[in-house]
């Protein structure tokens, strides 16, 4: 799994467009380095919404924030709205992020507790002097009342008189108010609960909507991230496994790993019998990864070649891109049969 | 004391665990907080439980009052928890400490924190061996290395001499699972075993407790908010709400024929991979009732798209179903005539969901 290669990229009017993303963190002073993401491209169109999904220390928070530059990128570029982030100073890059906002995973963390909602909101205005004293009051209470949280209440409230649920919708008024054109969510509803989550998502889309917004959306859950994305790119280890638009992805996975995330979701519903565990082991360490397919030692199909050999991403059907020798579909063969099959009794 | 325990003699032939309207309130400045408000249910022995409920349903507050795992100064408990025939909900904390690891043990979600990370793992596996079990240290050693192989840890004897942190999350959850299995408990607790892991690991956990749980004849209560979860390793099933069983089911019937809105509704919230990418989710509005100020009526009621006036007024019963140990709390269960005429209803007017939780 290897996935690097730009064939994925597409022509035409992206709103950012990442090429070559590497991000590394040096391992103390033992000269060794994690990788954490090694050489991804992808880009998301205008109106777009992209999910990156993988396991945890795959790198798909570290592309967030690389793409925000939080953490500046070892080496790579980012271009959003035709502009290199990755050369602009800091200066320039804080008034690059009014048009590029964040979400985070813990809603409740990531809200200054010591001050009331409604100046947290507010802080971005005011930091960049938007407008009259009015007018950012208007638009406070308007992205607020958009959001489903009650202005008035948001003045004399701080944030841990809301619950979880509210307070996500908080975060998102604040990346909302200085009218972005993309928007990071970064694991925006796994703290939540099931019925709290789907508010959450059926709001961030009536959003999308109403603004045009952009949105990557990094999550583990592929179910979630199904729902909201037109695009999904799926990672390993640093690496894009597979892209495609996310109907074809989850109704016809092509890379083994994905095919395997697929086979891991719990069911609800207890007639169906998963026969086997789908995969054994984890996934290795990022600071010496494995040679070749970085999914190797654990691919039910590997062969030889994936261990010698980095597979580059392909397109096997349109807008459909994998990173495999040997893809379950769409490869020239052996086609490997899927290792935990679902039947019915 | 601990003697008066084991004088009683054990009744193998009943339910494993028996619990009659128990009942945990928390004393707080702003009242009495009533997380567990009359729960009662059985268990029999070698079988699975799932606890199902969002957070704030008093699902672990239930668990941890049947271990005895709560502070005693500040709560204040009622009723009767019967573990094998014996009344243990009485019972002191040092006579609990008899009835911890041999008899129940529990799972806690966070693998990170649970472990002691100044301590070797064979340390923290072989110390309730020595304890509760009276093993040398030898012995001890012996039988953690087996158990370490038992959750299918590689190489379990370089492991006994590492500390967690050198360990994955999905590691350390299996060290974890070692640890409860040790002294060959009969009931096990796994409260959010796999929340804090990834779906690949998530899918090995799972099926590891519940091999163990064949192999060992034990009993298994698995605690989480995850329906998915549940579905598939569970016998039984009870889905709590507001801290009370609002229904209780064999897991097959169940899903088949939900009667309780509520389950309904978080069956529906739930974002399906076979479903359409952007098809719109069915939320549930609001949020989980205040358990110092609990609705009068049913506590699901001001969420609940069905409720009548009759549903605010009058907390409904559990009423058992034309299926054996199927139970539900609700006047208008989904399939009454009413829950269609409620139905019809909405159809017609644009429902607005995703109001403020």
């Amino acid at each position: 799994m290897a996935g690097t290669g730009t064939a994925h990229l597409r022509d035409g009017d992206a709103l950012l467009r990442v090429e070559n993303l590497v991000v590394e963190f040096p391992v103390g002073r033992t000269g060794l380095k994690v990788n954490a993401v090694s050489g991804i491209s992808f880009d998301v169109m205008r109106g777009e919404t992209l999910g990156l999904v993988g396991e945890s220390g795959c790198g798909k928070s570290t592309t967030g924030r690389a793409v925000m530059q939080l953490r500046r990128p070892t080496s790579g570029s980012v271009l959003f709205e035709g502009q290199q982030l990755t050369e602009m100073s800091g200066d320039k890059m804080r008034e690059a992020r009014t048009r590029m906002q964040m979400i985070f995973q813990d809603p409740i963390s990531s809200l200054n507790p010591r001050r009331k909602v409604r100046d947290i909101v507010m802080e971005p205005l005011s930091i960049w002097k938007r407008g009259t004293k009015a007018e950012r009051d208007a638009r406070v209470d308007e992205v607020l009342e958009e959001v489903g949280i009650d202005p008035q209440r948001a003045a004399e409230s701080q944030p841990h008189q809301f619950s979880g649920g509210q307070c996500q919708r908080i975060s998102i008024a604040r990346a909302l108010v200085l009218n972005p054109s993309l928007i990071i969510c970064d694991e925006p509803v796994s703290a939540l609960d099931v019925s709290v989550q789907a508010q959450v998502l059926n709001l961030l889309e009536d959003l999308k909507m109403r603004y045009g917004l952009t949105l990557v959306f990094i999550a583990h859950d592929l179910a979630v991230v199904k729902n909201v994305s037109d695009r999904v790119a799926v990672m390993y280890l640093g690496k894009i496994c597979e892209v495609a638009p996310s109907d074809e992805l989850y109704r016809q996975p092509a890379h083994h790993y994905t095919n395997v995330l697929l086979d891991s979701i719990p069911v609800p519903d207890p007639t169906v019998v998963v026969e086997s565990t789908a995969i054994d082991g984890e996934p290795p360490s990022p600071v010496l990864p494995p040679s070749g397919c970085r999914f190797h030692t654990r691919c039910p199909a590997a062969q030889e070649r994936c261990s010698a050999e980095e597979p580059t991403l392909r397109e096997i059907a349109s807008g459909h891109f994998v990173a495999c020798h040997f893809p379950v579909y769409g490869g020239e063969a052996p086609v490997i049969v899927r290792t935990a099959s679902a039947t019915n009794n | 004391m601990s003697n008066v325990i084991q004088a009683t003699t054990r009744d193998i032939s009943g339910p494993l665990l028996e619990l009659t309207d128990v009942k945990t309130y928390f004393k707080t400045n702003r009242g009495l907080v009533r997380a567990v408000d009359g729960v009662s249910f059985t268990l029999e022995r070698g079988k699975s439980l799932g606890i199902v409920g969002e957070s704030g349903s008093g699902k672990t507050v239930l668990s941890r009052s049947i271990m005895g795992l709560l502070p005693p100064k500040a709560s204040i408990r009622q009723g009767s928890v019967r573990f094998e025939g014996r009344e243990i909900f009485h019972l002191t904390r040092s006579q609990m400490r008899n009835i911890w690891g041999k008899e129940m043990a529990m799972i806690f979600q966070d693998p990170m924190t649970s472990l002691n990370p100044l301590m070797k793992i064979g340390k923290q596996i072989a110390e309730p061996l020595k304890i509760h079990l009276g093993m040398d240290q030898k012995t001890a050693w012996a039988t953690a290395e087996r158990l370490l192989q038992d959750v299918r840890i590689p190489e379990a004897t370089r492991r006994l001499d590492q500390y967690p942190h050198e360990l994955s999350g999905g590691m350390r959850q299996r060290v974890m699972i070692a640890i409860a299995l040790a002294c060959g408990p009969t009931l096990l607790f796994a409260d959010e075993p796999t929340t804090a892991l990834d779906v690949t690991v998530q899918a090995q956990i799972l099926d590891l407790l519940n091999e163990q749980r064949k192999d060992r004849n034990m009993s298994l209560i698995l605690v989480t908010h995850d329906l998915g979860v549940v579905a598939g390793h569970t016998d039984e099933i009870c889905v709590m709400y507001g801290g009370q069983l609002v229904e209780r089911a064999p897991t097959k019937v169940l899903f088949a024929n939900m009667k309780m809105p509520y389950t309904e509704a978080l069956m529906q919230s739930i974002p399906k991979i076979e479903d359409a990418s952007h098809s719109r989710l069915l939320a549930i509005g609001g949020r989980p009732p205040d358990l110092v100020n609990p609705p009068q009526g049913c506590r699901f009621a001001p969420r609940c798209m069905y409720a009548r006036d009759k549903c605010r007024e009058e907390m409904p019963p559990l009423i058992e179903t034309e299926v054996a140990g199927h139970f539900y709390r609700c006047w208008y269960p989904v399939g009454s005539p009413e829950y269609h005429e409620s139905r019809a209803r909405l159809n017609e007017i644009p429902v607005t969901v995703g109001e403020a939780s």
